[in-house]
């Protein structure tokens, strides 16, 4: 009698724990595919991210800032005579 | 049982045996009744239910020993079969890190690319839309056929690499069996050819070929992923299995490169090879108090981001690479040499009288008869026969060891790749003129960043630092002279851009400058040709100073601008030093000349405009710019 249940507690402790197994693989492919679409997110953010950098990287390049100064802004280094010096 | 009666006709009529079975239990039953058709009782309905069910059993046997087989014996083998089949292991492409300058602006960026790739044997296996596919590529249908053809045995072929995602796209959207794209990363670099040659570049790879690319490359390089997929035949992922390695981005650089001073030093001396008509030039620009390299540029350059179009001799850091004779920029280091020694005072005399000496079968010469000069004299004038008789109140050994000190004839630790290392021999090498041509700078050879090191260590209070190109790490640094005596030598140099010294170009309004500059004629086949290298190297402010700068003018065209350092290198290193000055927020060190320049300015519009403006006027226009000035 005592070996039945023991076999039965046995069978059902194994069975349960097959069930678990099935269940953590899935929910670890869950998982997985979350962080890949996280990854992917992260990803896409930072691809945006660098991609503006680069952006206002050339927007702001020293040559073009300096030639619209002087052609569209018609701004102008200041001259000596421009600047005048304080004595504090 | 209609069923059996149903079938018999066909089987009897087939299979002999059955038939002869039959034949034989007619005769057993025919033999009573006669004639009789055979009765439904002599029809042996156990013996044929046991032949169907037993080869039913025989059968789903063998589907039992074949799925033993398949799933337990051969498991190992099928699946294997299986995974290499669908199963794949792919890369998890990382992106490179960004290099950035020392205030963060971004200098070289990846950005992501795709790759189209293909599986020749699945596509091979569509012929038909192999026309389709050379079109969406742009590419030629024979070359890519040809191409398939070439690789017909293996699994993978790039296509094409490196287009816009958007392209990419659209191939893909052509559903062709076997073709795929990847992502990839390409540099970008947004400054262009300002800072080509500090930079490098990478290959197509994304591995870094030049420059501190090359030299980071492991920095810089992330480790890519991996990641297990199964796919299907196209080539698309159905699923993601597992993660098998997480990608490592690259990590980000700081460099100690200062954008803007950079670009100034770009227009500057690209202004100044245009228009001295020569051939190269080089610049670079040193914090004086740690080494850090603040700007590095050399013409001719290229365009960093379609490096295949430019020649090679473009891609060439001549400020690290190239060797020049360094020419009168080396009197500083002779006259320091001589007052270390105690064989001179800053007050010794020198009788330059006849201009010239002798040496050995040659003669030293300077360009005028300077007479009597003392030692600041032989600095400001550059006389070459005063820096001859200093260096020959030295030995061998002595000069020599000093001058090794400034780090001539070694690397000087920048890690830069392709570094040279000078050419500065021992005195046991030396012939009998070495001596007395090295006092002037001919004879051994050195780079610019060299000069710009030494001249460092002489505004750094004598303590020689490594240059560096990363923010905030600094080289070995070792003191090269005593504090005293550098400034001694600093206080020489500045008269070189006062009035009456050599480079009076290089002066800058409000600040003291100690420069010297350098004039070496080009060493071609058995002598000296009637080619030039002109030279300006210093240091602002004297006070304190903060930047070391050599300019280098190589071959400049003596019809044009002239062909001597104070000429052809001084302005350049005056505009550029202004600016940064200003750039960095270094105070003026000397506002008497400012002022002073500002009445004169004052009292020349006062005389155009014809009458008097109240001084009060002035004063209150004043407060915007002057505090911009002050900064």
């Amino acid at each position: 009698m005592n070996r039945y249940v023991i076999l039965a507690v046995l069978l059902v402790a194994n069975v349960a724990t097959a069930l678990l197994i099935v269940r953590g693989r899935h929910e670890h492919r869950l998982a997985f595919i979350a962080l890949n679409r996280l990854d992917k997110a992260r990803d896409e953010l930072n691809i945006e991210f660098g991609r503006l950098q680069l952006e206002q990287a050339t927007w702001a390049e020293s040559n073009r800032v300096d030639q619209v100064a002087r052609a569209r802004l018609g701004m102008v280094f200041p001259r000596t005579e421009d600047i005048v010096v304080l004595r504090r | 049982m209609k069923l059996p009666d149903f079938q018999l006709p066909g089987f009897t009529r087939r299979d002999p045996r059955e038939a002869a079975r039959r034949d034989a239990g007619r005769r057993d039953g025919a033999r009573p009744s006669g004639n009789r058709p055979r009765s439904r009782a002599s029809f042996n309905l156990r013996g044929r239910l046991l032949l169907v069910g037993g080869a039913l059993g025989l059968c789903s046997f063998a589907l039992l020993g074949r799925a033993l087989d398949l799933q337990v014996i051969e498991k190992e083998f099928y699946q294997q079969q299986g995974a290499a089949r669908f199963l794949r292991e792919i890369p998890i492409a990382t992106s490179r890190g960004m290099i950035t300058d020392r205030n963060g602006e971004p200098l070289a960026v990846s950005s992501p690319v795709e790759s189209i790739w293909a599986n020749p044997q699945e596509l091979l296996k569509s012929p038909a839309r192999l026309p389709q596919l050379a079109d969406a590529l742009g590419m030629d249908r024979d070359e890519l056929q040809r191409r398939l053809s070439q690789r017909a045995d293996k699994e993978f072929v790039y296509l094409k690499r490196r287009i816009n995602p958007d392209e990419a796209r659209r191939i893909l959207a052509l559903e062709i069996p076997g073709v795929a794209s990847q992502r990839e990363y390409r540099r970008f670099y947004p400054q262009g050819e300002a800072l080509a040659h500090v930079l490098g570049f990478t290959n197509v790879d994304d591995r870094g070929q030049e420059g501190l690319e090359l030299a980071f490359d492991d920095w810089l390089r992330g480790t890519p992923g991996a990641k297990r997929v199964i796919r299907d035949r196209r080539g698309r992922i159905v699923e993601n299995v597992d993660l098998v390695r997480a990608a490592q981005p690259g990590r980000d650089l700081a460099l100690s490169i200062d954008r803007r001073i950079q670009y100034l030093a770009h227009r500057e001396l690209r202004t100044a090879i245009t228009e001295t008509g020569a051939s190269s030039g080089s610049a670079v620009v040193l914090d004086v108090a740690t080494g850090e390299v603040l700007a590095m540029v050399n013409l001719p350059t290229f365009n960093p981001n379609s490096v295949g179009t430019s020649p090679r001799d473009a891609h060439r850091n001549r400020a690290i690479t190239d060797l020049f004779e360094p020419g009168s920029t080396m009197k500083p280091l002779t006259v320091a040499a001589g007052l270390e020694a105690g064989v001179i005072t800053p007050a010794s005399m020198f009788n330059t009288n006849p201009g010239w000496i002798p040496n050995g079968r040659y003669r030293t010469t300077d360009t005028h008869n300077y007479g009597v000069l003392d030692t600041t004299g032989v600095i400001r004038k550059s006389s070459n026969v005063g820096a001859a008789m200093i260096v020959h109140r030295l030995g061998d050994r002595q000069f020599y060891d000093f001058v090794r000190r400034f780090g001539y004839g070694e690397r000087t630790g920048s890690g830069f790749p392709g570094e040279s290392a000078g050419v500065f021999p021992a005195p046991d090498r030396w012939d009998g003129t070495s001596k007395q041509t090295m006092s002037y700078g001919y004879a051994l050879s050195v780079t610019p960043l060299q000069i710009a090191t030494a001249y460092a260590a002489l505004g750094n209070g004598g303590v020689l630092n490594a240059p560096s190109f990363i923010k905030g790490q600094h080289g070995a640094s070792h003191r090269a002279l005593d504090p005293g005596i550098a400034r001694e030598v600093l206080r020489m140099m500045q008269t070189v851009t006062e009035p009456g010294g050599t480079a009076t170009r290089a002066a800058i309004l409000g600040y003291h400058v100690a420069g010297k500059t350098g004039t070496s004629r080009k060493a071609s086949a058995g002598g000296y040709s009637r080619r030039y290298i002109g030279y300006f190297a210093g240091l602002v402010p004297v006070d304190k100073p903060r930047f070391s700068m050599v300019v280098v003018v190589n071959d400049p065209d003596p019809s044009r601008k002239g062909y001597t350092g104070g000429s052809v290198s001084a302005p350049t290193f005056r505009n550029v030093m202004e600016g940064a000055l200003r750039l960095m927020d270094v105070s003026p060190d000397n506002l008497d000349t400012w002022l002073a320049a500002q009445a004169e300015a004052e009292a020349k519009r006062l005389k155009a405009s014809g009458r008097g403006v109240p001084a009060r006027a002035t004063a209150a226009t004043a407060p915007a710019p002057a505090t911009r000035a002050l900064q």
